[in-house]
């Protein structure tokens, strides 16, 4: 077990954002947490990354208990893929600059192999190293940010929506090219999304947040074999079907 | 056939930028009348240019040509500003994509409404206000006279989206382009707000363009779907036989989403020919 939260709550004033929230991730697993806006699925992760503070609960990873902040040590091992790749690369600094910078932060030797073997490794090539964010389409600029990620060599990568700014011909390739990576370098996962159909993709297991709180656990198998038993987890698989006016009319009025 | 309300033919955008000039679209021809017609296709396909050259919104750096552009039977080639304000809004409306980005923030969803009543009718405060709040009912919001008072930062993006139509249909257009309408809402808000759409043009004869990226969705909900690919449409399809498409890039687009009820090692990814560019 590379990572556990017990307890997990996150309190924005009076709202809950997280609930008591628990889950357990396996090394070299693909966890997914699934649920719409305000459902608190990227909240907990930015706990995770360390993004917010304000927490309660208790977090281990890799069997050490997570204090409020996180060193440098932690973020050698974890890293973060944003959802929004136009926000997440800075527009003034090239491609190579983006990469050369986490390896500065950590120290690390041999930038020049290492910035290329990055940009090859997400299928990019070094002739993407000295363009700028807007000379790439979101799809590429989404695999810097994931060679980014992976160039401090981490075990564990915390995914937000890594894909859906992103055309569907592109999700897949960047989907194969996470899977494909996280195989060769035996990483850890734990992906955010609202699409089912996704994460049931990427992810062996997966938990689905409705207001905060964790309301069913499953894998994918079992998802997909239609045994949700959560009312919400069943309404969240009709709605990802596509439109139906019936299936509509059994929603009621969300205001 | 019936008067078509909407006539394109060998449509053509095309941007001057510093150093070069991007046809955008690129020979769109389309007939259409009181339906619902879908156009699919992925970022920068023309989907959207289309929609926005049909209601004469193409900034001043697009250039516009077809051989027919029609609306009811009225040219809109070469039509001047005051041409535009009496179909804008009036007979035909847009909903956009985000309403964080399409309401006022400083006014009240009512007030916005209210306002867009009042544009194209005389009409007095209190029945403008009556207006809004029979528009804002027709939406399905359960309290529209608490909603009516609600500033755009106060309602959720499903409220948000369903103020945005009901400020499209309070003047009662002939023609609603509704692009990307619930991309930015979640899965099961997306569903109610879109039978909302499905009902009101029924119920009052509308055409309705659909523009968005989602095929499946697209598929599932108007009556004809165009497919577009670089400025072209490369395919046009019956709805109902979106499992019967042809052209490639339409299977390739429906055969690389990831799907619940089927296991995949690998996605499948879409191999792009050169020659969808060309030719239909």
């Amino acid at each position: 077990m590379i990572l556990s939260a017990k307890n997990l709550t996150v309190a924005f004033g009076e709202m809950r954002a997280v609930d008591e929230a628990a889950f357990t991730v396996e090394r070299g697993e693909s966890f997914g947490l699934v649920g719409e806006s305000g459902s608190g699925k990227s909240t907990v992760l930015r706990v995770l990354a360390g993004l917010i503070e304000d927490w309660s609960g208790s977090i281990a990873f890799d069997g050490k208990a997570l204090g409020r902040t996180r060193d440098r040590a932690f973020y050698s091992r974890v890293q973060m893929v944003f959802q929004d790749p136009y926000g997440s690369l800075h527009p003034r600094q090239t491609i190579d600059s983006a990469l050369a910078e986490p390896l500065a932060i950590h120290k690390m030797d041999r930038h020049e192999q290492r910035i290329e073997k990055a940009l090859e490794e997400v299928g990019l090539g070094s002739g993407f190293r000295f363009r700028y964010p807007h000379q790439l389409s979101g799809g590429q600029r989404q695999r810097v940010a994931i060679a980014r990620a992976l160039i401090v060599e981490p075990e564990m990568l915390l995914l937000d929506e890594p894909t859906s700014a992103l055309d569907v011909s592109i999700q897949a390739e960047v989907l194969n090219l996470l899977d494909a990576l996280r195989k060769a370098h035996n990483l850890t996962f734990v992906m955010v999304s609202h699409n089912l159909a996704v994460v049931a993709h990427m992810c062996r297991r997966l938990a689905v947040m409705n207001r905060g709180r964790i309301v069913e656990e499953m894998d994918r198998d079992a998802l997909r074999r239609g045994e949700a038993k959560d009312p919400y987890t069943r309404r969240l698989m009709a709605a990802s079907r596509g439109y139906d006016r019936k299936l509509a009319e059994s929603f009621k009025t969300l205001d | 056939m019936e008067k078509p309300l909407v006539v394109i033919e060998d449509l053509h955008v095309s941007f001057r930028t510093q150093t070069r000039v991007v046809d955008a679209v690129r020979g769109v021809s389309l007939v259409m009348g009181k339906e619902k017609i879908g156009i699919v296709g992925e970022s920068g396909s023309g989907k959207s240019v289309t929609g926005r050259a049909l209601l004469g919104l193409t900034p001043p750096n697009g250039r516009v040509e077809a051989k027919r552009l029609e609306f009811d039977g009225q040219d809109l080639r070469g039509l001047d500003a005051e041409g535009w304000r009496h179909l804008r809004g009036r007979r035909m409306a847009m909903v956009m994509q985000d309403p964080k980005f399409s309401l006022n923030p400083v006014m009240t969803v009512g007030r916005q409404i209210a306002e867009a009543y009042g544009t194209h009718f005389k009409a007095g405060r209190a029945e403008a206000r009556d207006k809004a709040l029979a528009a804002l009912e027709a939406v399905q919001i359960r309290d529209p006279s608490r909603v009516f008072d609600l500033y755009p930062h106060e309602v959720s993006g499903g409220m948000g989206q369903r103020a945005m139509i009901a400020m499209m249909l309070v003047a009662e257009p002939d023609l609603l382009i509704a692009d990307e309408p619930t991309s930015a809402l979640d899965v099961t808000v997306q569903m109610q707000v879109l039978a909302i759409l499905d009902d009101l043009v029924a119920r009052r004869g509308m055409g309705l363009i659909f523009v968005s990226h989602d095929l499946d969705l697209v598929a599932a909900f108007c009556d004809r779907v165009l497919v577009m690919y670089g400025g072209r449409v490369v395919e046009t399809l019956k709805a109902s036989e979106l499992s019967a498409a042809r052209h490639p890039y339409t299977r390739g687009l429906l055969d690389c989403v990831p799907r619940l009820e089927r296991a995949q090692a690998k996605l499948n990814v879409l191999e792009r020919d050169p020659s969808w560019l060309e030719g239909a």
